[in-house]
């Protein structure tokens, strides 16, 4: 397993080896603890603590207040969220899928995106919903899904995807104080332990990645910030969620060196850092779970040509989900795994 | 052989279209003074007569009756009379300076202003509202100054929204004015969240969330009383039934074999349908319900029947729908000609006062309008310079809209 190459104690707190549900539980525990302003609520995320357990604990810790439950109704969920947010709460909200998020998509896109704006400043929408996404656990077409191409698109949303647990800790404590929407983006297939995409193999833990290692207080990994996870030079892969895992595996079975980019910050991103790689390398393979067509993906293919033309040595490949509801029975036949990963890197390296 | 008839559609159409009267019978216009007030902690389950019946306290000759008659201050009446009278020699003005091309479009309230400006006078200044485009009697009655309404309106280098919205979506934080969105509904829902913060926060502000009969076909409506219900929420839920939305009768909106407030008894909300042209019944049910919410005793549905006088907007025109003599036969009146008739009943008013404050408001609309021209109007391109719409997106502006701002080169 590759080491991230930014440091990820910076600061002397005490480390915990965390999953990423612990991480994110640790997040909205320090954040619950430090601001009066912060509370969390959504589906079974009060008494029971969420069906991925993000929550547990912090109902009996918080009081009812400040940690319940909601009726079934994502739309309102956020909507009543974005009214905390205009009365000066930072409310962090929590969608039981991803796949459940299209109710909410008005209050997202027409209501929290443009607050700020068409108030010129006067009411906000200080809000982070949660959502877990991605696939690999057999959750078939409707728990499996990646839709951050539908809050990338929307100007005024920033959208957040961790892919281990020191970063969504600190990605989380940085999302809940920043003062603009965001969408927090859960890998579910990561929760419990780094997935490089063999499905063949025994669960890995994340006990022994030393991203597993959290500091046990408050800290943030800044917004529009990615992290470049594997230095290297042949090629670099723009990536983010489940696939920097698959990325790190394919340049490691491949045996070509390539420079893994994690994204984290989807929108807006960190453009630097990827344009200073892609003109170093001059090759660019850029992987995502969502499927192709029109995904963020096209988006960053189209940053890469506008700014590093110049520096191409090979066409741009994109290794993508297939543009098909997300399958149950053929999964891994749908899932952008290392070997077609693998695959693009050889073309990108042999064009 | 089917033993029955076909199967068909029904399709509600109101009683009344162009050339052919309104039958009012539908409206149930019941008498003043008939309806019974609760206790504060009522069950929610209760209310429901009042939510089919209709809480009226002005009779036909202008004295209040009944239980929900309110003991209220002359001064109040008088601050209520001038606030409404304002919003609708404004509403007036304004139309004119939209016919001169000084704004591109305008929303008037006419025949509803009782329902915002009787109700913001039962709140406190510092309860929060989530209005539709049709309460600029809320703005009016907390003063906001007209100086800054009318530069919003003309969108013009002092508008304080800086050309980023249509006319009339005005947003004021300090009048307790949420920001209008144009996708209305969506406000219902974040009127009970913010009420639900001040909650959490053991805060003794209410909300106020606004919706038009129209709406209430919308989700957010019913998401709204859900969580209001739940949570019970200090919030007062507010539903104006003026009749129509554009062009569709309310009985489109689902307001023809039940009440809009009806819904809010199924939801467990205590509810209550209005004469909306009745400020005294509109002072008395918002004073009724603010109190219910300051208790704990959680959210109030109230449907206040009122009636569009005007077209829904300047881009409409209600004769190709509905009668043209319609508001003049509205069993409800007119809500301004019901208060003067109520003040000049109790001897705090006559007809040359009534003249003098019109002469007065005209005066300072004018001057308003002339102060806000001073800075320019849509039609003459004194407008927020365009790079400013960069601004605002996010706190801070991020780097791709500043590399944006620098290619429009603005
Ligand atoms: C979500 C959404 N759908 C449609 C519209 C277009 N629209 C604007 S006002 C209106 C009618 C509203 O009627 P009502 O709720 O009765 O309010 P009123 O205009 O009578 O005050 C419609 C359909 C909109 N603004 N937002
Ligand atoms: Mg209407």
């Amino acid at each position: 397993m590759n080491v991230a190459c930014e440091p990820s104690q910076p600061n002397e707190q005490a480390t915990q080896v965390m999953t990423m549900v612990q991480a994110i539980r640790s997040a909205l525990d320090v954040m619950m603890a430090r601001d009066e302003r912060v509370v969390a609520f959504g589906e079974d995320v009060g008494y029971f603590g969420g069906v991925f357990r993000c929550t547990e604990g912090l109902q009996a810790k918080y009081g009812k207040q400040r940690c319940f439950d909601t009726p079934i109704c994502e739309s309102g969920i956020v909507g009543t969220a974005i009214g905390m947010g205009a009365y000066g709460l930072h409310p962090v909200v929590e969608i039981q899928f991803a796949d459940y998020v299209y109710p909410a998509y008005d209050q997202l896109a027409s209501e929290a995106a443009r607050l700020r704006h068409r108030s010129a400043g006067e009411f906000t929408a200080p809000i982070t919903v949660r959502m877990p996404c991605g696939g690999g656990i057999y959750g078939g077409q409707t728990h499996s899904q990646s839709p951050e191409a539908i809050f990338t698109q929307v100007c005024g949303l920033r959208t957040v995807m961790p892919c281990n647990p020191y970063d969504a800790k600190g990605l989380l404590i940085a999302s809940i104080e920043c003062e603009d929407p965001v969408i927090f983006l859960e890998p579910k297939r990561l929760y419990n332990g780094p997935f490089d995409g063999h499905h063949e193999r025994p669960v890995t833990p994340w006990a022994r990645h030393p991203q597993a290692a959290v500091p046990e207080g408050y800290y943030q990994v800044p917004l529009d910030s990615a992290a470049i996870v594997r230095p290297g030079a042949a090629v670099t892969v723009i990536t983010y969620g489940t696939t920097v895992h698959v990325a790190l595996c394919a340049a490691s079975e491949t045996g070509i060196d390539a420079e893994v980019i994690d994204l984290r910050s989807l929108w807006p991103l960190d453009l630097d850092t990827l344009v200073n790689s892609v003109r170093k390398t001059g090759r660019c393979v850029i992987v995502h779970e969502a499927t192709l067509s029109c995904g963020l993906g096209a988006e960053l293919l189209a940053l890469v040509q506008e700014h590093c033309f110049y520096h191409l040595e090979a066409p741009v490949e994109r290794v993508a989900g297939w543009d098909t509801p997300y399958p149950h029975a053929q999964e891994w036949a749908y899932f952008p795994g290392p070997g077609r990963v693998g695959a693009a890197l050889k073309r990108v390296m042999e064009a | 052989m089917n033993p029955h008839e076909p199967l068909r559609l029904h399709v509600p159409e109101p009683t009344g279209r162009p050339g052919c009267q309104t039958d009012f019978s539908y409206l149930r216009a019941a008498p003043a003074g008939h309806a019974r007030k609760p206790a504060l902690d009522v069950d929610p389950k209760a209310t429901a007569g009042l939510a089919v019946g209709m809480v009226r306290v002005l009779d036909e000759q202008g004295n209040a009756q009944g239980p929900w008659a309110p003991s209220i201050a002359p001064g109040i009446l008088h601050a209520g009379l001038k606030a409404m009278l304002k919003t609708r020699l404004f509403d007036a003005r304004m139309l004119t300076a939209q016919r001169q091309k000084k704004m591109s479009f305008y929303m008037q309230c006419l025949g509803e202003e009782a329902v915002a400006c009787a109700h913001t006078l039962a709140l406190n200044a510092d309860d929060m509202c989530f209005p539709t485009y049709r309460q600029q009697g809320i703005l009016i009655t907390r003063q906001m100054p007209l100086f800054e309404m009318i530069c919003q309106l003309f969108s013009n280098a002092r508008d304080p929204l800086k050309g980023r919205q249509l006319p009339v979506m005005y947003s004021n934080k300090a009048k307790g004015f949420f920001s209008l969105s144009g996708n209305l509904g969506t406000q219902f829902v974040q009127g009970v969240g913010w009420a639900m913060a001040s909650a959490i926060r053991g805060d003794n502000r209410i909300a106020s969330a606004w919706i038009g009969d129209g709406f209430t076909a919308e989700t957010d409506f019913h998401t709204a009383l859900t969580f209001a219900h739940v949570y019970r929420a200090p919030v007062i839920l507010n539903v104006v039934n003026n009749q129509w939305a554009i062009s569709s009768f309310q009985h489109i909106a689902g307001g023809e074999a039940t009440t809009f407030a009806g819904r809010g008894v199924g939801s467990g909300i205590a509810s209550l349908r209005v004469d909306g042209n009745d400020f005294l019944a509109v002072y008395a049910v918002s004073q009724w319900a603010a109190e219910r919410a300051r208790h704990n005793y959680g959210p109030t549905l109230i449907e206040w029947v009122t009636y569009r006088a005007g077209p829904h907007s300047t881009s409409d025109d209600p004769s190709k729908y509905r009668p043209a003599d319609d508001w003049g036969r509205f069993p409800l009146g007119d809500p301004i000609a019901r208060l003067k008739q109520h003040l000049i009943n109790l001897g705090q008013w006559d007809e040359a006062r009534h003249e003098a404050l019109a002469v007065e408001l005209e005066q300072e609309i004018i001057a308003a309008t002339k102060a806000a021209e001073q800075h320019g109007t849509l039609g003459d391109g004194s407008i927020a310079s365009a790079a400013t719409i960069f601004e605002d997106v996010y706190k801070d502006m991020p780097a791709h809209l500043r590399r944006q701002r620098q290619q429009m080169g603005a």
